[in-house]
């Protein structure tokens, strides 16, 4: 159910252990190193080599260290008109956030399928994006309630609420204020996830109808592949556009938890 | 009816939400659009709240296409 002839949409998302460490364990859990793990590797080696290179602080910068600083200076920009001057000390934290989404999106849909391996986008799991949004959410309470202790509450009621008013607003502020964790995890890996099924399916009709003939592979198959290729140019805006949101949103919560209303 | 065919039809109604955040997300880009040109300089502040708005309003179609995605494969 739910294929496209032999193509298993989904396939692509199964998470398997390598290098042998299948049985690996650690008090009794499984700790095998899997594809996930990978390519998380690969992404932070990636993301650490990228921002090395660009550690010269030359002060005629050249082309790598113009590169790192135009991503840095968006971030802080980014940080600096959501959170103010507060925001500055965060910058680390929503910058590595940041190129960590936006490396594994872009690895993700690498066409290194044509020399056999198989990239897997680990952020298409809430496993990831999951925790990757405690992180923030986390920051968020710990900032929160070092900073203003219990008057952190007063970020439930809005300024100015009428007194009959604040025992309706009070849990619906709360329950919007607690869904966060799970919208920002859901947003990447539901965005992501989607768009490689739609790739996928699409892939599948061109191998199905041109092995169904060559009438049905010029009439469906090569429209669908043109259709692919503008999907995958959407795919790495996408990409991009997710990354962004989340620090955007990261950045929106830090301000919350610095600055209440 | 057959409730494997039930699943099915209730995926397809889901993804009706999927077409729905079509038209918020079109509607946010489309506004923001329709107001920057009639003032440019001020446009470039706003792109934070314009994501803003793009995010609330595309997370409801990603819910719904999670909606249909349980349907098929888990329920």
């Amino acid at each position: 159910m739910a294929e496209s002839g032999k193509i298993d949409p989904m396939h692509q998302f199964q998470i398997e252990p390598m290098f042998g460490t299948d049985n690996l364990s650690l008090g009794g859990y499984n700790i095998a190193f899997t594809n996930s793990a990978l390519w998380m590797v690969i992404t932070a080696v990636l993301l650490w080599v990228f921002v090395a290179g660009g550690m010269k602080r030359q002060l005629v910068p050249g082309r790598w260290q113009m590169a790192v600083e135009y991503f840095t200076g968006f971030i802080n920009k980014l940080l600096l008109e959501n959170a103010g001057e507060a925001g500055k000390k965060y910058v680390p934290y929503v910058f590595s956030l940041f190129m960590f989404i936006l490396l594994a999106n872009l690895l993700g849909l690498m066409p290194i399928g044509i020399f056999g391996l198989h990239p897997f986008t680990f952020t298409s799991h809430f496993t990831v994006t999951g925790v990757l949004a405690i992180l923030s959410f986390s920051i968020v309470l710990i900032v929160g309630f070092w900073k203003h202790g219990l008057h952190f509450f007063s970020l439930f009621v809005p300024h100015g609420t009428p007194l009959p008013m604040i025992p309706v607003i009070f849990p619906i502020e709360l329950v919007s204020f607690l869904v966060r964790p799970f919208s920002l995890g859901l947003r990447l890996f539901v965005a992501m996830t989607a768009g490689h099924v739609l790739l996928k399916v699409l892939a599948g009709f061109v191998i199905n109808s041109t092995n169904a003939g060559l009438g049905f592979g010029a009439m469906v198959g090569i429209p669908s592949f043109v259709l692919m290729i503008g999907i995958s140019a959407l795919e790495m805006l996408v990409a991009v556009i997710q990354a962004y949101v989340f620090a955007l949103l990261t950045s929106l919560y830090i301000n919350d938890a610095e600055h209440l209303h | 009816m057959d409730a494997e065919a039930a699943k099915l039809i209730g995926a397809g109604l889901a993804a009706i939400g999927a077409g729905m955040a079509a038209l918020g997300v079109g509607n946010v880009f489309g506004s923001f659009l329709e107001s920057a040109l009639r003032n440019p300089s001020a446009a470039d502040g706003q792109q934070g709240r314009l994501f803003i708005g793009f995010a609330a309003a595309e997370l409801l179609g990603l819910l719904a296409f999670v909606v249909s995605m349980i349907l098929i494969f888990v329920a």
